[in-house]
């Protein structure tokens, strides 16, 4: 048996062999922490409005963020986050919460090989990759936009 | 110094294991094999700053205290070999030069525990020395960073993934010093790949190269499965040694009672490490502690360990290779 064939053989064996997560189970989870953490903005959302009511959506969501990116990085910092994450997987990663921890797990991280090179160029080393990408498909989703707009 | 059949050896002089001597941390002082452990450490950094320091601090402490524990002065060893899993070997060379013991650096992933054993028995095969220390370890949080995610990054393993184990094991070999423990012969392991591309999937990965390994001694001695009280492959964790034994059974051996693997052994199930644990400090450590411990009380006769090693490097893999694995196997015998 060539070794081509062998090996196809060996990465279906192993991919029927090794365990699967079970996907109704991650999205269940994920579903709980994401609403979890939506519940949560809306819940700081609903509380700065009672006090400030004539402020606008948009400055009470920035707001929000900002709420919800400082207990992330809180969280980082204590060691806490990655535990939800392991539990909420894209529930956790998806929301703004996600891209937080991100950063910040690197900048504790790299910390130690300095300001410049370590927190400064490795900062982004998991964000980055997701920044590149939000980029390039926000990109084509707006060409495609502008030509369907023009008929 | 006699060659078997293709890749097996048998040594001619008696070369004793004198002692073992693990060091592990906390998660794996919690788990089934603490009681065999010579040090478990609380703080897995060593009041070091960095985990890499306290890396380096883990090896120089195991291998001080193996010396001491087997009588010898640092002056009457005339060799150390061994290795890490860190790039450019950093923990190994970092403590080399602390000890002032001359040195050689190997890498073979996690199976560099076997890898030093059979550089260090050949070199008192030789004659011209008399006493070499053997000693491989590896650290979670320094091989988090360099092989995968920042530590406090929030994602989810995938279930066939495993945890690598912090620890060093140290074993000092002599050819003048006699103890119970001897190694007999071995075989050195030629790379295999059988296309898995999935790091997190090592088990898989490796479990061929031990098999064509072991599949070569037995044929090599002309021995079976039944012939050694234990036969312990080195961290292809639950999964891969589920994998290992279909392999094997292919091959026609059944391997089921008297086989385990070191990394599957390491933990307990509730300790969340997935299919187990891997990293060159899990044969060594499990080496060094368990399996010299029953083969010193006589449970043991004669053990075949074959340490496993997932020779990957993060940037060929995301150029599309696959990874290639090695895997060497000795033979320990109790006179």
């Amino acid at each position: 048996m060539n070794k081509y064939a062998r090996n196809e053989r060996y990465v279906a064996y192993v991919e029927n062999k090794s365990p699967k997560a079970g996907w109704f189970e991650s999205l269940f989870h994920a579903f709980l922490m994401g609403a979890a953490i939506c519940c949560l903005g809306q819940m700081f959302s609903d509380i700065i409005r009672s006090f400030y009511p004539m402020m606008d959506l948009l400055t009470v969501g920035a707001w929000i963020n900002i709420i919800v990116i400082s207990l992330t990085i809180i969280m980082t910092a204590l060691g806490v986050f990655d535990r939800l994450a392991k539990y909420g997987g894209a529930g956790t990663f998806i929301p703004i919460s996600g891209f937080a921890n991100s950063i910040a797990s690197c900048a504790i991280e790299y910390k130690k090989e300095g300001l410049v090179f370590g927190i400064g160029s490795k900062m982004f080393f998991v964000a980055g990759p997701v920044l590149v990408n939000g980029v390039a498909y926000s990109l084509v989703v707006g060409i495609v936009y502008y030509i369907i707009s023009l008929f | 110094m006699i060659k078997l059949g293709k890749q097996t050896y048998q040594l001619e002089k008696d070369i004793s294991v004198v002692t073992g001597l693990s060091l592990v941390g906390q998660k794996e002082g919690d788990g089934p094999l603490k009681r065999y452990f010579d040090f478990v450490e609380k703080d897995d950094k060593m009041g070091e700053k960095t985990f890499e320091k306290g890396e380096r601090h883990m090896f120089v402490k195991a291998i001080s205290s193996a010396i001491k524990k087997s009588g010898f002065s640092n002056e009457q060893i005339d060799l150390y070999v061994g290795g890490d899993l860190m790039n450019q070997l950093v923990s190994s060379n970092y403590t080399a030069e602390e000890l002032e013991i001359p040195f050689l650096g190997l890498y073979n992933a996690c199976a560099t525990m076997t890898e030093s054993l059979i550089i260090g028995s050949t070199f008192l095969e030789t004659g011209g020395l008399n006493n070499v220390i053997c000693a491989t370890g590896s650290h979670f949080s320094t091989a988090e960073r360099q092989y995968r995610y920042p530590l406090e990054f929030g994602n989810q393993r995938q279930s066939y993934a495993q945890w690598t184990v912090t620890g060093v094991g140290a074993s000092v070999l002599s050819s003048v010093k006699k103890s119970k423990v001897k190694i007999r012969k071995f075989t050195v392991g030629k790379v295999t790949d059988f296309g898995i591309c999935d790091i997190a999937n090592m088990g898989a990965a490796m479990a061929p190269a031990a098999m064509e390994t072991l599949n070569a001694f037995f044929k090599d001695t002309n021995t079976t499965q039944k012939d050694y009280d234990l036969i312990a492959t080195g961290d292809l964790g639950k999964l891969g040694s589920d994998i290992f034994k279909d392999l094997m059974q292919e091959k026609g051996y059944d391997l089921e009672t008297n086989y385990i693997d070191c990394g599957h052994m390491i933990y307990n199930i509730d300790q969340d490490t997935l299919q187990g644990g891997s990293g060159a400090g899990c044969s060594a450590v499990v080496l060094n502690s368990y399996i010299l411990n029953k083969l010193n009380t006589g449970e043991f006769k004669n053990v075949l360990l074959i340490s496993t090693g997932a020779l990957m490097s993060t940037t060929v893999n995301q150029q599309g290779d696959s990874i290639p694995c090695i895997a060497h196997l000795v033979l320990l015998e109790v006179e």
